[in-house]
């Protein structure tokens, strides 16, 4: 059990510094944006994995009525609304540096300059 | 219709966050009545917002497929993503674009789908949507020169099968 816990912790942990490390490397806003969202999506719904795990060996020791068990309903919570508000959140931030002209570096192409869009 | 679906989704959700208050079940009295009253409020206030007059999610087999997608479909696109980002991390190679897609949805709940799949999917992220015509505009950190034949760009190239799976589920 302990081994698996370590192993999800690793892997979230790897998968978040790949993404601080793409935050670094990367040339311009939305390729960063790229690696701000997908990194750190995937490695935390791996942390949030481990917790429930955790959470779910507390569960079946000390019963079900302990107050360690519900976190692993409220990280599963959590882990949805992760998942939806990280993807909304990147569209949001994309379309607002779109909107205020920030053009990306070495782009081959760019079907969105000069059409007219929900004006 | 709306406002009861509304208000047992507000209490289902309510009953997970205070499980083991107390012995009635898992939950105490006061925490029952409390969110129960709640429910109520939420439910009559906020019900043109979160359903509308839409009630095609509560069909049983829309919610089974977008399980399936979620787990066999999302997942593992979302695992290449991330090994994809860390490759271009590593060695630097990148060669963006913007593209326009046009994947022909039908609705919005669709469209929502599939513009938070492409953000979380291999190498996509999705700028722009225009909401008159539909069309999705697809910041692309890899761009295929296959793809940049045709306007709008083919969506099988951006992003795979997922326009068909969010018509399935929501179409």
């Amino acid at each position: 059990m302990n081994i698996a816990l370590y192993i999800f912790i690793g892997i979230g942990c790897l998968f978040n510094l790949i993404g601080v490390i793409g935050l670094h490397r990367f040339p311009d806003f939305y390729t960063r944006l790229h690696a701000a969202t997908k990194c750190t999506t995937f490695g935390s719904i791996f942390l949030i994995i481990a917790v429930m795990i955790q959470s779910i060996a507390i569960w079946t020791t000390e019963g079900i009525s302990s107050p360690e068990s519900v976190l692993s309903i409220h990280s599963f919570i959590a882990m949805i609304a992760l998942v939806l508000t990280n993807a909304t959140g990147a569209h949001a931030i994309a379309r607002a540096g779109h909107r205020s002209g920030v053009k990306p570096v070495r782009a081959v192409v760019d079907d969105i300059d000069g059409a007219k869009i929900n004006d | 219709m709306a406002f009861l679906v509304t208000s047992i989704t507000v209490y289902i959700f309510y009953l997970l966050m205070t499980t083991s208050s107390g012995n009635l079940l898992l939950w105490s009295k006061e925490e029952l009545i409390i969110g129960g009253v709640l429910a109520i409020v939420v439910g009559a206030l906020t019900k043109n917002i979160l359903v509308k007059k839409d009630l095609r999610m509560l069909s049983p087999r829309r919610i089974f497929l977008f399980l399936i997608y979620l787990i066999f479909v999302w997942f593992p696109a979302l695992a290449v993503a991330n090994i994809d980002v860390a490759y271009r991390v590593i060695t630097g190679k990148i060669n963006p674009g913007i593209v326009k897609i046009q994947p022909k949805l039908p609705n919005d709940l669709s469209l929502m789908i599939l513009a938070n799949s492409i953000t979380l999917t291999p190498g996509t992220l999705s700028v722009e949507v225009d909401e008159k015509t539909n069309a999705l505009y697809v910041h692309w950190i890899n761009v295929d020169k296959a793809a940049l034949k045709k306007m709008p760009r083919d969506p099988k190239y951006v992003c795979g099968k997922f326009p068909e799976w969010a018509r399935r589920i929501a179409g």
